[in-house]
């Protein structure tokens, strides 16, 4: 293939293996040798995990779907930096290349108490599943399809509220925070609906219920440091975190009680 | 209910956010004028003296230190509940400290130390001048405070001025980035006035910082 580079690399990886939840878990190092420069991440990880299996060893274990950086599923710390060391990058998307022949290089699972390690580098990140639950949707009539342009979106919102949308829930932003807070996801998703005339039905529900939810998942708060959004393959702003802030106040001050006879 | 959900909203995690905002705002404004109106020290003992009769006269001096007060305590308290909600979130360190874009800010993460070095220089700094010794003087033939005389004394002591100038630098460097950070908790910053908000935080801990220093460091070395 054109441009494809013949260099090899060979690094000396510091895996975390922990068998389980209830074991202890210790990094152990392990050789990646003749890996392509155009190899993803991934695909190295793949490469080291055939030999530990030809050895009879148990490969990493890392989780990971789509790989082209849209799924979320993938994600581990690479020298302390949440999915490497790229800005606006998944670790499925990152490249050898950016590494040079005979780094050593440290794999460790996203560390927060409300992500508790499954194995290896997969932790179980249903903490953010159920924060979605909580009011992460809009309700929809079934029926059909409405007209494309039958509610008219001003341009900036709808690119405000799209560039919110585009968070893939990774967990890289409460990994990557000192307090492990989970505010730039739930941010996300709040200021995604706030902007869009389909998420004001819902809108003061909303905000408070996420809000809670995510306090009580066992997340952090949030100490406007930054690290979240310049660790976050989507690249979400901290702005979005003041506007939660807002709309939890409004949704304070806004709120109503439903009454018997509401038909609630 | 409006009660009610008014004590949801102050336990949540953005909530107390909002207390450490506004009451951070409150001793913001409060230091820099306390910074500014301490300046007369550069105008004479006179003027000085008469700013600090004025200010303590009537009832005025007991409605902001009550503020005040209320304010530290609230600011503290939330601070300690965070603090140890936030260790809890993440009691594991990683083995490698990131470094360049993806790392954090300095200031963010000692805020807590700072913090706690302030809370330590408000009490000695108040024991040092207002429950210090009361001199007296005349001023237009007013009989007042002669706190400049006092003030005068305590920064010939280099252990003092040193103590000083260690939490002012430190009070700096906290206002940096608490400032900034009043506003994205308060919600009140979006991406046109963020990269604003930033750098006027910085000036403002800057400023403060400084303008307090010149005044020990003013009467160590010319006066006295
Ligand atoms: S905000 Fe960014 S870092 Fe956090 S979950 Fe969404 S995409 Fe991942
Ligand atoms: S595997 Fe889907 S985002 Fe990386």
């Amino acid at each position: 293939m054109a441009g494809t580079s013949q260099k090899k690399l060979n690094l000396k990886l510091k895996v975390w293996r922990q068998k389980s939840n209830k074991d202890q878990g210790s990094f152990v190092e392990i050789n990646a040798e003749g890996v392509s420069e155009d190899a993803s991440f991934l695909e190295m990880l793949d490469q080291v995990n055939e030999s530990l299996i030809k050895k009879g060893d148990d490969p990493i274990a890392f989780d990971h779907d789509c790989r082209e950086g849209i799924c979320g599923s993938c994600g581990f710390m690479i020298n302390g930096n949440a999915h490497g060391p790229q800005k606006g990058t998944t670790v499925c998307q990152l490249h050898m290349r950016a590494f040079k022949d005979g780094d050593s290089i440290v794999l460790e699972p996203w560390r927060a108490t409300a992500f508790p390690v499954i194995k290896d580098l997969m932790v179980n990140r249903s903490a953010f599943d159920r924060i979605i639950s909580a009011g992460g949707f809009i309700s929809v009539d079934t029926g059909n399809a409405p007209d494309a342009n039958g509610l008219p979106v001003p341009k900036p919102d709808a690119d405000e509220a799209f560039a919110n949308a585009t968070c893939i829930g990774c967990g890289a932003c409460v990994a990557s925070c000192k307090n492990a807070s989970a505010m730039l996801f739930t941010s996300a998703k709040v200021s995604h609906l706030a902007l869009l005339p389909q998420g004001q039905v819902e809108k003061t529900e909303r905000v408070l219920r996420m809000v809670a939810q995510m306090d009580s998942e066992g997340f952090g708060s949030c100490t406007s440091t930054g690290a979240c959004s310049a660790a976050c393959p989507k690249e979400i702003k901290l702005t979005s975190i003041a506007r939660m802030n807002r709309e939890l106040l409004a949704a304070t001050l806004n709120k109503k009680e439903a009454v018997e006879g509401d038909g609630v | 209910m409006a009660v009610a959900s008014a004590r949801s909203f102050l336990l949540t995690s953005i909530g107390k956010k909002y207390l450490m905002g506004l009451t951070g705002l409150i001793w913001a404004g409060f230091v820099f004028a306390h910074m500014a109106g301490n300046m007369l020290i550069f105008v004479g003992a006179d003027a000085y003296n008469k700013y600090g009769h004025f200010l303590t006269s009537g009832y005025f001096i007991y409605v902001a230190e009550a503020v005040l007060v209320l304010s530290l305590l609230v600011h503290v308290g939330c601070a300690i509940s965070l603090t140890i909600e936030n260790r809890a979130a993440r009691p594991t360190r990683y083995a490698v400290t990131p470094n360049g874009s993806k790392g954090v800010t300095l200031a963010s993460m000692t805020m807590a130390f700072h913090g706690s070095i302030i809370l330590v220089f408000i009490i000695t700094h108040l024991i040092t001048f207002k429950f210090g010794t009361y001199y007296e003087t005349t001023v237009d033939g007013v009989v007042m405070r002669d706190l400049h005389r006092l003030m005068i004394e305590v920064f010939q002591n280099p252990t003092y001025v040193f103590w000083y100038v260690i939490s002012l630098v430190l009070l700096g460097f906290h206002l940096s980035h608490g400032v900034g950070s009043i506003f994205q908790s308060l919600g009140l910053r979006n991406d046109r006035t963020a990269p604003t908000i930033q750098k006027a935080s910085c000036l403002y801990g800057v400023v403060v910082a400084a303008g307090f220093l010149s005044q020990p460091i003013y009467v160590f070395f010319f006066a006295g």
